[in-house]
């Protein structure tokens, strides 16, 4: 006899997303659902509009990961145009999408996940000594002082003395699948804090490259800043400065604060090993070596490929043009595709989508046999696959890509367990973790990239001879172009095709939609979905092994649903009510 | 229970020092002449916390991450000490059931006592299908919490006026929050608005009660000038020069970018003064034009890039269009003494504004 739990919201991401289970009596998760609950229609928006400003619009699917959109949209239009950006515009779109990856990932462990592991009241009866010690054992970050602790500790007491907890209020503390000890507890809260100050300052980067953070501002064909490193309207050496500054306190927080305390909380999680899910895993790479244009694929960080069942040994080719790659279905989704046929799919630039919702009005619970979310079900070759951190750490490994093994061997030798534990809710976590570590020192590479080319004198940022639509093409010719990048999620493909100067059809293929992907008629489920079956629950009603393992993840779901209806092309009399 | 701001932070083992300065600060951030501040620590001395439940429609999550990085006051101050935020769905520790019984407890044991925080717009199409939380639509969800809050911040574009998703052709009939409801409404427009705008808001609620609107519901201590007005390329606007290529001369002396599709003249924001980040920089100075990002239906103003028609208030005497690649060339040598020039004149009209804009101020009176 198995009983049906939900949990809606899930809490700590982006967007809405519902998450179903149902839970045998042994208190195992034997089936589970999840459910994109919300839609916006972006892409359908952005038909009949300038190709120039789809960064904009595209942007605005995610005010988290905010320039990632931007970026892959903009590699879409140059794709579709033949724009090579100039050097120093690739990199300062390098940069400023390194910058969002750290602190993206800082902003996840601390904010989004940490309590997950983290009992925040255990911390209370913490002996601030103790925290001390262990702060300073595994690190040389400064703020490690038995008083310091001692004072956040006081804050943390008179904060839950006042009996309005806020943002704490009513969560799991005291489950019995909390394992830290008190003391780690506390330097985890105080990190909390920490990064919580912190990471207003590291987006500064966005700001002073485009203009504001967050939704920083681009341009098709380059970055809108000019360089000049002897005006003071430009970027200049003071602006120069005080990039490098922002970038060598980033390397200090991820050496010093994140991975420190990464390491020492999964130690104690050790034998949580549940969560890994589909074992496919995919990337579409990116980060060439620093000046390189997107297209230099050999040189990138993270290279793009396929790994099946988790075997290593094989890493399968993929291509983002050829539509028997990528293909998205919409079987147990509310959305339909005019051919109406069960069981097909569509390569995004032939991409349609139209809102069909066969939902309740309101209700309890979705019916699994039945579409039961706004998401789409994209596939590889016919495989459901997982996306983000883990798969970009197992295919680099895999692709024996040197940096990317060595930290990899690190930490799973530091935390003594074997490689194949990785393929799970804390190695997914961990990976995550990982890649920061090798992030925040390209971001100073390709800082330092930048310089060196201002130098030698150049200061082209922007490429204008083909920003004037007139120069594209005759008219009733279409373009079509992919932009691709690996976002903090995963692998993020924008397609586009355009008209007489104007966007036809639009679709982004999105890291959560992949991870969040509804079962399809085969009967293969989405990464979340496969990846929560099988963990044992202390108490169903208190589902934190659940949001321990969707947030592993870090569900973006206002991503994964952003399509739209292609037939309501109307504009709709807004009712008043009252 | 009645608990005020100051015992709080006396608990915490603040100075009153400490806390004077904190008062000073968040004075001059709510944009009041530094004479106010015994007023702002009267009421913080007086008043207790005011739980706020932080609701997410429509959105991107942009508004709540923009919230996060304020630097005045600093953002855990905010989040722990200052409000309650007694529901949120991106910070809160709580999932589930829980999440949602801990804004029920805050609705009633607070009735009428709360501020409703609300990211996004809400869907009507087809009954409100199109997000939904709980099983129920989120018309149903704000029903639910603001019929007994105290006033309702409409945070960020999507919640004041629609925004990106309720551009043509709306598909899911997005709709801002002011139009559905009868409660006082704060908008705070912006895509998303700048951090220390939005910590303004909810310190001026605590201190002084509701700020004074504009017409579109706005305060007008954040939202009375336009971008075009405080902007510190005007100066090139007035003389005739423009940046008429990303890279170019005019763009590395810091030109207008009215050329290149700057919304400045048509913005109402805060943008220009207050700046983004802890005043590191703003759109404009980094060399992007302004999209117009805080002003009602700017998706559907037509292409980002180009030139806007007309600049409504202004009073030259040429035709930008037609001022331009010629003079680059022939103004780049003599640009260093106008460039100098402008600056000082710049500096004598900043410094007029800001009296200006203080005795305007105290004229008006800060809030009811």
């Amino acid at each position: 006899m198995s009983q049906r739990v939900v949990i809606d919201p899930i809490t700590r991401i982006e967007g809405h997303l519902r998450v179903e289970i149902d839970v045998n009596e042994n208190n195992v998760i034997g089936d589970a659902l999840s459910s994109g609950t919300m839609i916006r229609g972006l892409e359908q928006i952005l038909v009949g509009r300038d190709p120039r400003d789809a960064w904009a619009y595209v942007q605005r699917i995610c005010g988290v990961c905010t320039t990632v959109h931007a970026l892959a949209s903009l590699r879409a239009v140059e794709d579709a145009l033949d724009i090579r950006i100039p050097k120093n515009a690739s990199l300062i779109r390098d940069i400023m999408n390194l910058t969002q990856y750290v602190h993206d990932h800082v902003v996840h462990f601390y904010h989004l996940h940490a309590l997950d592991w983290v009992d925040v009241v255990s911390a209370l009866s913490a002996d601030p000594n103790e925290t001390s010690q262990i702060a300073q054992s595994i690190s040389s970050w400064p703020n490690s002082s038995p008083g310091y602790f001692r004072d956040v500790q006081n804050r943390l007491k008179s904060f839950v003395e006042s009996g309005q907890l806020g943002i704490f209020s009513n969560a799991y503390w005291g489950h019995p699948a909390y394992k830290l000890p008190s003391a780690v507890n506390l330097l985890a809260v105080t990190h909390y804090l920490e990064a919580l100050e912190w990471q207003k300052d590291i987006v500064k980067i966005h700001t002073i490259f485009g203009g504001k953070n967050p939704h920083p501002h681009y341009v098709v064909g380059g970055v809108a800043s000019a360089i000049d490193i002897n005006s003071d309207n430009a970027i200049n050496t003071e602006k120069l400065n005080q990039v490098e500054r922002l970038i060598n306190k980033a390397i200090q927080v991820v050496e010093q604060m994140y991975i420190p305390d990464l390491m020492a909380i999964a130690s104690f999680y050790k034998d949580w090993t549940y969560g890994k899910g589909i074992g496919n895993y995919m990337t579409f790479g990116d980060f060439a070596a620093p000046g390189k244009d997107i297209r230099d694929t050999d040189s990138y960080l993270f290279p793009s490929g396929v790994i099946l069942n988790g075997d290593l040994s094989t890493v399968h080719e993929v291509s983002l043009t050829d539509p028997e790659h990528i293909q998205e279905f919409v079987d147990f989704t509310w959305l339909k595709y005019s051919d109406d046929k069960p069981g097909v799919g569509k390569h995004p630039w032939a991409g349609e989508t139209t809102f069909d919702y066969t939902g309740p009005k309101s209700y309890k619970e979705l019916d699994m046999t039945r579409p039961y979310t706004w998401n789409k079900a994209p596939r590889w070759k016919g495989h459901a696959v997982e996306v983000g951190p883990l798969a970009r750490i197992l295919v680099g490994y895999a692709k024996g890509v040197k940096e990317v093994k060595e930290v990899t061997d690190w930490a799973a030798g530091t935390l003594d367990v074997p490689l194949t534990a990785l393929m799970s809710t804390l190695g997914r976590t961990a990976a995550r973790g990982l890649e920061t570590k090798l992030l925040v020192n390209r971001l100073k590479d390709t800082f330092n990239a930048l310089v060196a080319n201002i130098k030698a004198g150049d200061t082209v940022t922007f490429d204008k001879t083909k920003f004037d639509p007139s120069t594209w093409h005759r008219a009733g010719k279409t373009l079509q172009g992919v932009g691709w990048t690996e976002a903090p999620r995963g692998g993020l493909a924008h397609y586009i095709v355009i008209e007489d100067q104007k966007i036809k059809n639009y679709q982004a293929v999105v890291p959560s939609t992949w991870n969040a992907s509804p079962r399809d008629l085969n009967g293969a489920r989405g990464a979340y979905e496969a990846a929560l079956i099988g963990t044992p629950m202390a108490d169903p009603h208190q589902p934190l092994e659940v949001i321990r393992t969707i947030h592993s993840f870090d569900p973006c779901l206002a991503c994964a649903v952003h399509l739209v209806d292609k037939e309501k092309r109307e504009i709709t009399q807004v009712n008043v009510i009252r | 229970m009645k608990e005020t701001f100051y015992e709080y932070v006396q608990k915490r083992g603040i100075s009153r020092k400490d806390f004077l300065k904190f008062c000073t600060a968040i004075t001059a951030m709510m944009g009041l002449d530094a004479s106010l501040t015994p007023k702002v620590v009267e009421a913080l001395e007086t008043k207790e916390r005011i739980p706020v439940i932080y609701k997410h429609f429509q959105e991107c999550t942009g508004c709540s991450e923009s919230f996060i990085r304020t630097a005045h006051p600093v953002v855990a101050d905010l989040i722990l000490d200052m409000i309650s935020l007694d529901y949120h769905d991106t910070l809160m520790a709580a999932a589930g059931h829980q999440a949602r019984e801990a804004a029920h407890m805050t609705k009633e044991k607070y009735k009428g006592g709360y501020i409703l925080a609300c990211e996004g717009s809400i869907p009507l199409a087809d009954g409100g299908i199109h997000s939904m939380v709980d099983g129920k639509t989120q018309l149903e969800l704000f029903r639910e919490y603001e019929k007994d809050c105290m006033a309702i911040i409409a945070y960020g574009s999507c919640a004041a006026f629609g925004n990106v998703q309720a551009a043509h052709p709306n598909p899911t009939q997005a709709t801002p929050i002011y139009k559905l409801t009868n409660k006082p409404v704060i908008n705070v427009p912006g895509c998303p608005p700048i951090a220390e705008v939005m910590a303004g808001v909810i310190t001026h609620i605590l201190t002084f009660g509701i700020p004074e609107l504009d017409i579109r519901k706005r305060p007008k201590v954040f939202y009375r000038h336009r971008i075009h007005d405080n902007c510190q390329r005007r100066p090139f606007f007035d003389a005739g020069m423009f940046v008429e290529s990303f890279d170019d001369e005019g763009a590395k002396l810091g030109w207008c970018l009215y050329k290149m599709g700057c919304k400045g003249p048509v913005t109402y924001n805060s943008c220009a003064n207050m700046k983004w980040n802890e005043g590191t920089c703003w759109p404009v100075e980094s060399g992007n034009p302004c999209l117009g990002c805080s002003e009602d239906n700017f998706w559907d103003f037509g292409p980002m890039f180009t030139t806007l028609a007309q600049v409504p208030g202004t009073n030259i005497i040429y035709n930008p269009d037609k001022v331009g690649a010629a003079v680059v060339g022939a103004a780049a040598a003599g640009v260093a003494v106008h460039a100098a020039a402008t600056v000082v004149v710049e500096k004598m009209k900043k410094d007029k504004d800001t009296t200006t804009s203080v005795a305007d101020q105290q004229n008006k009176g800060v809030s009811k």
